[in-house]
């Protein structure tokens, strides 16, 4: 295929991500008792459900309005109205998130009227129903994400008086990852409200009792209690202001708010502890000062195989930029960082990381891999970090691929990938030193071989 | 909450939901005819997809073509290379194009964009034809993608072909195989005064040439001596597709989707048309049979039977064994569409097992008539199933087995049920003599792994309250 002297702008070619209710979906499913429905027709729903089995390799029910052509001139109310009788009848939730989607949004169907009259008309206890909107056509799933957490924090918090507890509110992580972060906060010693909590949700052990919504979840009473914790930390780093529920509590509640990256690499993670020592005071106990010696020294050992990797990173901002500062931080600059969003902070966030080095990244905002793929090729990338969307840089461009972020529908274990923490990065860290050695060791001999035998040992010599 | 490491024997299990009563019946009680032709319930959590979906699924292993999913972006990346077609030629199917729709453009319009799209997909790609799919939000913001597709068609001299496939139709797949079907004899359709010669070669349509099924039917229909024009639409190009006019005879293998296309290119260009079905040794001998009938020629019949005898012959110890292995062991089926269902039915039953539950997403009364008859009393037979559905029978019913699509692979492994995949991105050919063995290879693999032994053990100590 002869490349094209100017890019591709105006048709997106294989997208680096999926769509904003799921963001949504993704959020809600981290808060215990908790349904979705997606307002709709019932594509949409279906394929949010399987993208999300497929990463999580669990059972995900998300509800659909399953809206026809007739409901779509006349109104989806009706099929609305039936789609949350019948939630509450077969899951008995006591959270019901409403997300839309392009078709409804497009409709103007008003979901938080249709839901108050929903109420007044059925007169239920206990069971919340909560609008959230996602129109696809102006934001990815990461937008989704920050809309629903912060919608929810909206939602529920009142005044409470003040507490001794620490609000976490977690970017897209993975239930390993999330289940890191809460084994951390207890050897700490801090009481956190950690949301949303993905660790059981969606990663469910085999052997309880099957039921239709898995247990875990953050409750909806301690995030009532959120406007009363002596400190947030959030890590949405790049999220922008008006999405950011940690900017929220602070603005009405008075929280003050640590926004700092997801707590992967040496440099990130200890922000994550700075942050919880000056909100608690409290010594950090020896084993998390073994566990960070640990990660010390397998970047003494990983060094020199680190620097010899340009790799692009790609995906949702939170997990692009960690994931870039742990490169930098190692001696791997990466040579291209992308992003299927857009957001005012991420290249900022991104330049800044690199600003006194030599070498800077290239950036991409809105990618798609027709743009990563020609990027990365023309920088000689030789691995990339990010999720499944990336198996075309490796087939087309044989660029190895660490497997992180979502989805990461063609291996097993997306609900495992632990990239946070000091012994989540150094696992990260591992598996990207290791991907380098099996492609270089795979490779090396005959790459010499043409370069110092096949051209008759003349250095330099022309072809 | 508490671990006990026994078997997760479901919660309590809720009843059916009223509406869904007359889409449930059990063989020998119910009297009712089953109601497959609702639309899904809303918030019953339907496993069905879209028409959109329908519409990609038939069109999208046209290699050669240029897949352009007009809408927003999340369309179109959720179905970004999701099936396991084969190609022996272009990647460009692979590719997932979407117009990447925006708030300006639901405001304005999205034509421009659209007309805009193609253009640079053709100067980029040169490929012989774009499909330009419809998505929901299109239909409701009025785009006229036939006109578009027209000029940008006139413009590059080239088929730029429009799927009226906006989603919201109707939730039931079968409406997008009708767009595709649409979308296909536009394509075909010859030029003014263009005539495609008859030939004696055959097509196939509804071949998708997962895990390379088509190469495998191809084999054996010219080991007979038939040659293959096309396949609709698995390992097909633009070009190729183009002389489905010249075929003797269509083999329809995937009736949901493909009935329809027969029964235009009958009227059309007067093709006759069979069923034949390449699912199992039974069925893969009974279609070479039936084609050799329709030829007509000498030695054909011969030479299939020769064919059907060697390979019955080469498979029948292996089948044998995991026959044994099986026996009385207790299946759910769960499809998209009852020709699948019915195929695995038969290759489940060749294997000794019992099929006690079976479900398919799109089904018509007449398929489910025939699955009626072809299950013993006191099986369950569903229409478009939901997951609490499909939960409450796989415990009930005690299966051993499931077959059906990703969704419920992970609802039956939390179930402690074993799983084969019959879906569209399976890696492995399914069909003929070989897949019959690979498919009983896998229900043996999955239905007597020792992983449900060491599960269900209990580990004998004791367990402290709190965390
Ligand atoms: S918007 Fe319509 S076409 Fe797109 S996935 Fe949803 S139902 Fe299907
Ligand atoms: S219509 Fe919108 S919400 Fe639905 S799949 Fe497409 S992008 Fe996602």
């Amino acid at each position: 295929m002869v490349p094209d002297p100017h890019p591709l702008h105006e048709v997106n070619e294989n997208q680096c991500q999926v769509c904003m209710p799921l963001g949504g979906v993704m959020a809600l499913k981290g808060i215990a008792d908790s349904m979705v429905l997606v307002h709709g027709s019932q594509g949409c729903s279906t394929y949010m459900r399987l993208s999300m089995v497929e990463h999580f390799n669990e059972p995900v029910d998300i509800a659909s309005s399953s809206l026809n052509e007739k409901q779509t001139i006349y109104g989806g109310e009706e099929n609305f109205r039936k789609g949350l009788d019948n939630i509450i009848r077969v899951y008995r939730p006591k959270v019901i998130g409403v997300v839309t989607t392009c078709l409804t949004e497009t409709m103007g169907e008003d979901t938080g009227r249709m839901i108050g009259t929903y109420l007044a008309d059925r007169s239920l206890h206990g069971i919340d129903i909560i609008p959230i909107s996602t129109p696809s056509y102006s934001g990815t799933q990461s937008e989704g994400f920050w809309t629903a957490v912060r919608d929810l924090i909206v939602y529920y918090t009142t005044t409470v008086s003040p507490h001794e507890g620490v609000n976490i509110i977690v970017a897209q992580i993975s239930p390993a990852d999330t289940r890191e972060i809460k084994r951390i906060a207890r050897l700490m010693g801090v009481m956190i409200t950690l949301v949303p909590d993905i660790s059981m949700t969606l990663d469910r052990p085999y052997g309880i009792l099957y039921e239709k919504i898995p247990p875990g979840g953050t409750r909806r009473e301690d995030i009532a209690g959120m406007g009363g914790a002596k400190a947030t930390i959030q890590f949405g780093y790049c999220c922008p202001d008006p999405l950011s529920p940690g900017k929220y509590l602070e603005e009405e509640y008075g929280v003050p708010l640590y926004n700092i990256p997801l707590p992967t690499g040496l440099m990130n993670m200890d922000r994550f502890i700075r942050a919880l020592v000056s909100i608690t005071k409290k010594p950090v106990p020896q084993s998390i000062m073994l566990e960070r010696g640990w990660l010390c020294d397998a970047m003494a050992d990983a060094h020199k195989c680190l620097a010899e990797i340009r790799p692009a990173v790609y995906g949702d901002p939170e997990l692009v930029y960690a994931v870039s500062s742990l490169c930098v931080e190692n001696g791997a600059i990466p040579a291209l960082v992308a992003t299927g969003t857009t957001s005012s902070r991420f290249s900022r966030e991104i330049l800044s990381l690199t600003q006194d080095g030599e070498r800077q990244p290239e950036i991409l905002e809105q990618a798609d891999f027709s743009g990563i793929g020609a990027t990365a090729a023309q920088k000689g990338v030789n691995l990339a970090i990010g999720h499944s969307g990336g198996k075309v840089l490796t087939e087309r461009h044989g660029i190895p691929l660490v497997r992180a972020g979502y989805p990461v529908h063609d291996r097993l274990g997306g609900q495992r990938i632990l990239t946070l923490g000091y012994t989540g990065t150094l696992s990260l860290l591992d598996t990207i030193s290791n991907t380098y050695l099996e492609e270089k060791y795979r490779t090396y001999r005959q790459l010499r071989r043409t370069e110092f035998y096949d051209r008759g040992g003349v250095i330099h010599a022309e072809t | 909450m508490e671990i006990t490491g026994s078997i997760p024997s479901g919660g309590v299990c809720t009843p059916c939901l009223d509406e869904r009563q007359n889409s449930v019946v059990t063989t020998g009680k119910t009297k009712t005819r089953i109601h497959c032709a609702d639309d899904s319930l809303a918030g019953a959590v339907s496993q069905r997809a879209c028409v959109y979906s329908g519409a990609r699924v038939v069109l999208n292993p046209i290699t050669d073509a240029a897949h352009l999913v007009h809408g927003p972006v999340g369309c179109a990346s959720y179905t970004w290379d999701i099936r396991g077609s084969l190609s022996s030629g272009s990647g460009m199917y692979r590719n997932s194009f979407s117009t990447d729709l925006h708030e300006r453009d639901i405001i304005f319009g999205g034509e421009k964009r659209l007309a805009a799209c193609i253009d640079e997909i053709v100067r980029r790609y040169h490929p012989p034809a774009v499909f330009v799919y419809a998505t929901c939000v299109v239909g409701i913001i009025g785009d006229d993608i036939i006109r578009v597709c027209r000029e940008a068609s006139e413009r590059h001299g080239i088929d730029v072909i429009p799927v009226e496939s906006s989603g919201f139709i109707s939730g039931n797949k079968i409406i997008g195989y009708r767009a595709a079907a649409h979308a296909l004899i536009r394509l075909i359709t010859p030029k003014e005064g263009e005539v495609i010669p008859k030939t004696r070669r055959v097509n196939l349509l509804g071949e998708y040439n997962l895990g390379g099924e088509k190469w495998l039917i191809e084999r054996y229909l010219r080991e007979i001596g038939v040659e293959m024009n096309v396949a609709c639409t698995g390992d097909s190009t633009v070009a190729a597709l183009k002389q489905i006019p010249g075929g003797y005879l269509n083999l329809v293998q995937c009736t949901g989707s493909m009935h329809y296309v027969a029964k235009l290119l009958e009227e059309q260009y007067g093709t006759p048309s069979v069923d034949v079905n390449f699912f199992g040794a039974y069925n893969t001998a009974e279609s070479l049979r039936a084609i050799a009938r329709l030829y007509d020629e000498p030695g054909m019949t011969e030479r299939a039977e020769r064919l059907i005898e060697r390979e019955t012959t080469r498979i029948e110890p292996e089948i044998r064994y995991y026959r044994q292995k099986l026996e009385g062991k207790r299946a759910a089926i769960y499809v998209g569409g009852a020709f699948k269902a019915l195929a695995i039915i038969r290759q489940l039953r060749e294997l000794g097992v019992d099929i006690v539950f079976c479900g398919t997403q799109t089904g018509k009364q007449e398929d489910y008539e025939q699955i009626h008859g072809m299950l013993k009393p006191g099986s369950v037979i569903v229409d478009d199933a939901n997951p609490a559905e499909i939960e409450r029978f796989l415990v009930e019913k005690r299966v051993d087995i499931m077959a059906g699509g990703v969704k419920e692979r992970v609802l039956a492994h939390k179930l402690g049920v074993g799983f084969v995949d019959h879906n569209h991105d399976r890696k492995e050919c399914l069909a003929g003599y070989d897949g019959a063995v690979t498919f009983a290879r896998e229900v043996f693999f999955t239905c007597c792994s020792p992983v449900w032994d060491s599960l269900r053990r209990q580990p004998d100590w004791e367990v402290a309250d709190g965390t």
